[in-house]
C-alpha cells in the first residue's frame, strides 16, 4: 500500500535554527530549487514515518507575514495555497518575545500550527525559563522543546506533527489576538458582509481576510478583486470605508495599530509564561562583538578576514584546479590520439570539452568560496560586515552585504554573482549583480599585463591600478544611475538583527556548500555548452580555409588556461582571420576603429567573450607566429597600436560583456533574460563610450 | 528626543515610531514599538547605522531610520 503523503511546512525566524532542524530531520535527503519565479532558495526533503511519507518544507526565514519581502510573500502563500498538514514555527527559546510575532500572525492564518522552542538550552544559560504548557495553553497549540545542534527533541516533534496532522479537528480558533473593540467591530462588520456576499466560494478564512483588508493588504486586495468580481469590489469599497473610519478614529493607519496590539498581546503572554533571572550572566557574543566591530581594530579584523577568504579561495583552489585542467588535459590528449582527424574531432576537444572544462576549473574556487561565506553566514559575522561597510555602500544606494560580492568579482565573477544571494532585496540583489562585473577579474588582468608591459613601460603597474580604479569609479556611477532610474525607489530599510554568534556546524557548512556547488554545476553547464559551441562553429568554419594540423587542443588549451597558468597556451588558439569569426571581426571593424582598435583586436575582444585569457592568445595568433609574451609585445609595438589606443582597448577589455559564464551567472541569479540582455548591451555600450572618449579624448589633446 | 541623538551605553522608552509606511511597519514588527525600552550599544565605526538592545536581541538600524524615533531619555 503506498503511504500517505503527509506536509510539514517549516516556518521561523532567520537565526531561529530552522536550518539546523531541517537537516537534522532530512539529514543529507534533501531537494534545493527556486521557489517558482523567484531566486528565493527552496529546500524540500522526505522522511518516512508512522507508515507516512513526511515532506518537510523549509519556508525561507522571516521576521513576519506581512508581504514586503520575496521571502515573506513566499512563505505567506505557500502556507495559503499549498495549504500544509501541519505548520512548524520554530521559535528562538532566548528570543521569545519577538519570535512570537510571526507566531500570532501564523495563529491567524487557517492552518495546524505547531511551536518548536528551540535552543533551549542556550536560553536556560541565559537565565530565561520557559513555561511550555502554560503557552500551549494560551495559544492553543502544541509546543515541544527542541535543541537542533544536539538533535534533542526531533523525534517529538515529529510525532506531535504526525498526531497534528492526522487529528480531525479544525484548527482551533480560540486563543488568536483579540484587538480593540473598534477594530473588532469593523472586523466583524466586514466578516458579515464577505460572508453574505460571497457565500461558498471565498478565497480564504473570512476575518483572516477582513483583517487583510484592514490593514490594506495589496496582494490579498487584488485576489479578491480578480477571483469575486463585483461583489469583490463591494467589499473592497466597505474595508475601504473602515479604514477611514479607524484612521478617523485612531489618527493612525490601522496596520500601525494592529502591529502594536499584536505586540501588547504577546506583552500578556510572556508576563504569564517568561521568567528571566536578574542574575546577569556574562555574555560572551557582546564581548567578542566589542572587538570585531570595534572603532579601531573593527575594519583592520574585517579586511583581514576578506583577505584570508580571498587568498584561500584563489590559492589554495589552485591546486585542485590544476587538477582538474590535467583531467581535462589528458583527456582531450587521449582523445586526440584516439579519433581520427576531423570536424568530430574537432569539435569534441575545441568545443566541448574546452566549454566543460572552462567551468568545471571554476568548481574548487567555487566551492571553497562558499564554504566561506557559509561560515560568515552560520558565524554570525556577515551582519556585522554588512554593519561595518553599510555607511560606504549607501553612499552607492546599496546594502552593506553587497560588498562581498563585489570584491569577489576582483577573483571571479560567476561566484561573485552568485554571493548576492545574500542580499535579501531583490532591488539589491539586481543591482549588486549589475556592477559586479566592473570589478575587473583577475582573467582580464593578463590583457592588462601584455598591453601594458608592451606600451608603458615602467608606468604599466600605474596604468593597471587605474584601469582597476576606474572600474571601481564606473561601478558607483553605474550604482547611482541606477537608483535614479531602472531601480527606483526607496531603499529597503536596514533594520537587520544582529545574531549572536555561534560556533558553526561542519556539517551544516558542508551541505550549504554543496548545495550551491551543485546549482552551479548543473545550471551552467547547459549554457555554457551551447555558446562554446556556436563560438567553436564561428571559430572553425569555414573549413576550406588553410589551416595548421587539427590535433591541437587549441581552444580547450586556452580556455583551460582561465587562470592564466602559462605553458598550458603554447598550442596557439584556433580564431583563423579567415574563420566567421575573423570575418566578423572584419565586419564590425567600424564599430572598434574610432577607439582605435584594429580588426585584429576586434577579432581577439569577440573571442574573449568565451573567457577573457582568450584574449591574449588570440592576439598572440593574429601578430605573432608563437604566442610567447615577449615575442607578442614587440609585434604588437610594431603593429599600427600605440599607447593611446592600447590603453583604450584596456579599457574596452574592463568594461565590455562579461565572459559566457558570467553571462550565464547573471541570467540565473536575476531570473531574467532581460536583465541579462541589459547587463551585456549596457556594459559593451559603455565601454564602447569610454574607450571613443578616451581615445579621441586624447588624440585632440596631442597624444597618438 | 530622538533615538538618533542617544549616545552610546544611554537608554531609552519608545515614545513613536516615524518614517514611510513600510519602514515604520519593518521597525514595529522587529519588537520596537510604544513603551519598548531600548539600550544603544554602539554606532559602527564609521557613526552609522546603530547598534541596539531591545526585548534582549541586538538589532541595527540606519542612523536615518533611527531619527525616524521619538524616545523618552531613561537616566
Amino acid at each position: 500500500m503506498p503511504s500517505q503523503t503527509l506536509t510539514i511546512a517549516l516556518a521561523g525566524n532567520p537565526n531561529s535554527g530552522k536550518t539546523t532542524i531541517f537537516n537534522a530531520i532530512t539529514g543529507t535527503r534533501q531537494k534545493v530549487g527556486n521557489w517558482p519565479g523567484v531566486t528565493v532558495e527552496k529546500k524540500e526533503g522526505t522522511v518516512a514515518r508512522d507508515g507516512f511519507t513526511l515532506r518537510i518544507v523549509d519556508l525561507p526565514g522571516t521576521y513576519s507575514l506581512t508581504p514586503f519581502s520575496i521571502e515573506e510573500i513566499v512563505s505567506r502563500d505557500f502556507v495559503l495555497d499549498s495549504r500544509p498538514d501541519v505548520v512548524i514555527d520554530i521559535i528562538d527559546a532566548s528570543n521569545l518575545e519577538r519570535s512570537l510575532y510571526l507566531a500570532t500572525q501564523l495563529r491567524e492564518l487557517d492552518c495546524k500550527v505547531l511551536f518548536a522552542l528551540n535552543m533551549a538550552d542556550m536560553a536556560r544559560s541565559r537565565g530565561i525559563k520557559i513555561n511550555a504548557d502554560k503557552l500551549s495553553k494560551l495559544l492553543a497549540v502544541p509546543v515541544v522543546f527542541t535543541v537542533g545542534n544536539k538533535n534533542e527533541g526531533i523525534d517529538a516533534l515529529l510525532e506531535r506533527a504526525v498526531e497534528l496532522a492526522r487529528a480531525d479537528l479544525p484548527p482551533s480558533t480560540r486563543r488568536r489576538v483579540k484587538y480593540n473593540k473598534d477594530i473588532e467591530a469593523a472586523i466583524q462588520r466586514l466578516v458579515a458582509h464577505i460572508e453574505s456576499q460571497n457565500g461558498g466560494n471565498l478565497l480564504y478564512d473570512p476575518r483572516w481576510t477582513a483583517i487583510k483588508l484592514l490593514e490594506d493588504d495589496r496582494i490579498i486586495k487584488e485576489r479578491l478583486a480578480r477571483s469575486a468580481g463585483d461583489r469583490g469590489k463591494q467589499i473592497l469599497e466597505l474595508a475601504d470605508r473602515e479604514r477611514h473610519i479607524l484612521m478617523d478614529r485612531f489618527d493612525e493607519d490601522p496596520e500601525i495599530i494592529m502591529t502594536d496590539e499584536r505586540y501588547g498581546f504577546i506583552a500578556g503572554i510572556m508576563k504569564e509564561i517568561c521568567t528571566t533571572s536578574s542574575r546577569q550572566r556574562i555574555d560572551v557574543s557582546r564581548n567578542i562583538d566589542r572587538v570585531l566591530t570595534n572603532r579601531f581594530v573593527g575594519f583592520p579584523i574585517f579586511l583581514l578576514f576578506i583577505w584570508i577568504m580571498f587568498q584561500v579561495t584563489f590559492t589554495a583552489g589552485d591546486y585542485p584546479v590544476r587538477w582538474i585542467e590535467s583531467v581535462f588535459g589528458m583527456l582531450s590528449a587521449a582523445l586526440g590520439q584516439v579519433l581520427p582527424s576531423g570536424l568530430f574531432k574537432d569539435f569534441l576537444i575545441n568545443g566541448v570539452i574546452a566549454g566543460v572544462g572552462s567551468v568545471a576549473v571554476f568548481f574548487p574556487n567555487i566551492l571553497i568560496l562558499f564554504f566561506f561565506i557559509a561560515l560568515l553566514e552560520d558565524t554570525g559575522y556577515m551582519a556585522r560586515a554588512a554593519f561595518l561597510m553599510d555607511k560606504i555602500m549607501h553612499l552607492i544606494g546599496l546594502h552593506g552585504k553587497s560588498f562581498i560580492p563585489m570584491l569577489m568579482g576582483f577573483g571571479c565573477n560567476v561566484p561573485a554573482i552568485m554571493s548576492a544571494r545574500a542580499l535579501e532585496s531583490e532591488k539589491d540583489r539586481i543591482l549588486t549583480i549589475l556592477i559586479t562585473p566592473f570589478m575587473s577579474c583577475s582573467a582580464k588582468l593578463p590583457v592588462y599585463i601584455i598591453l601594458a608591459g608592451a606600451f608603458f613601460g615602467p608606468q604599466a603597474g600605474s596604468v593597471i591600478f587605474s584601469i582597476y580604479l576606474l572600474g571601481i569609479l564606473l561601478s558607483i556611477a553605474t550604482g547611482r544611475l541606477m537608483r535614479s532610474t531602472l531601480l527606483r525607489g526607496a531603499d529597503a530599510p536596514f533594520v537587520m538583527e544582529l545574531p549572536p554568534y555561534r560556533v558553526p556546524m561542519l556539517k551544516s557548512l558542508l551541505i550549504h556548500m554543496w548545495d550551491r556547488g551543485k546549482i552551479f554545476l548543473r545550471k551552467m553547464s547547459g549554457i555554457i555548452l551551447i555558446g562554446s559551441t556556436v563560438i567553436w562553429i564561428l571559430s572553425a568554419f569555414p573549413q576550406e580555409i588553410h589551416r595548421p594540423p587539427a590535433d591541437r587542443p587549441a581552444q580547450a588549451a586556452a580556455a583551460l588556461q582561465a587562470k592564466g597558468h602559462p605553458g598550458a597556451a603554447d598550442t596557439g588558439t584556433s580564431t583563423a582571420p579567415e574563420s566567421y569569426l575573423g570575418q566578423l571581426g572584419k565586419l564590425l571593424e567600424p564599430a572598434f576603429r574610432p577607439m582605435g582598435i584594429d580588426w585584429r583586436g576586434g577579432v581577439a575582444l569577440l573571442s574573449g567573450f568565451a573567457a577573457k585569457e582568450i584574449v591574449v592568445s588570440t592576439l598572440g595568433v593574429l601578430y605573432a607566429a608563437e604566442s610567447n609574451n615577449n615575442a607578442l609585445q614587440s609585434a604588437l609595438r610594431r603593429s599600427s597600436m600605440t599607447p593611446l589606443s592600447a590603453l583604450s582597448m584596456m579599457i574596452f577589455v574592463l568594461l565590455y560583456v562579461p565572459c559566457l559564464s558570467t553571462v550565464a551567472a547573471i541570467r540565473r541569479e536575476t531570473g531574467s533574460t532581460r536583465w541579462m540582455l541589459f547587463s551585456i548591451f549596457y556594459s559593451t555600450g559603455l565601454a564602447w563610450v569610454v574607450s571613443f572618449c578616451v581615445y579621441q579624448g586624447g588624440r585632440l589633446i596631442g597624444y597618438l | 528626543m530622538l533615538l538618533s541623538e542617544l549616545k552610546e551605553g544611554q537608554s531609552a522608552v519608545v515614545r513613536r515610531v516615524g518614517g514611510n509606511s513600510i519602514l515604520r511597519r519593518r521597525i514595529l514588527e522587529m519588537g520596537i514599538v510604544k513603551g519598548t525600552r531600548i539600550y544603544v550599544e554602539k554606532y559602527a565605526p564609521l557613526r552609522d547605522p546603530v547598534e541596539l538592545i531591545v526585548k534582549g536581541y541586538h538589532i541595527s538600524l540606519r542612523v536615518e531610520e533611527a531619527s525616524q524615533i521619538t524616545i523618552d531619555l531613561e537616566e
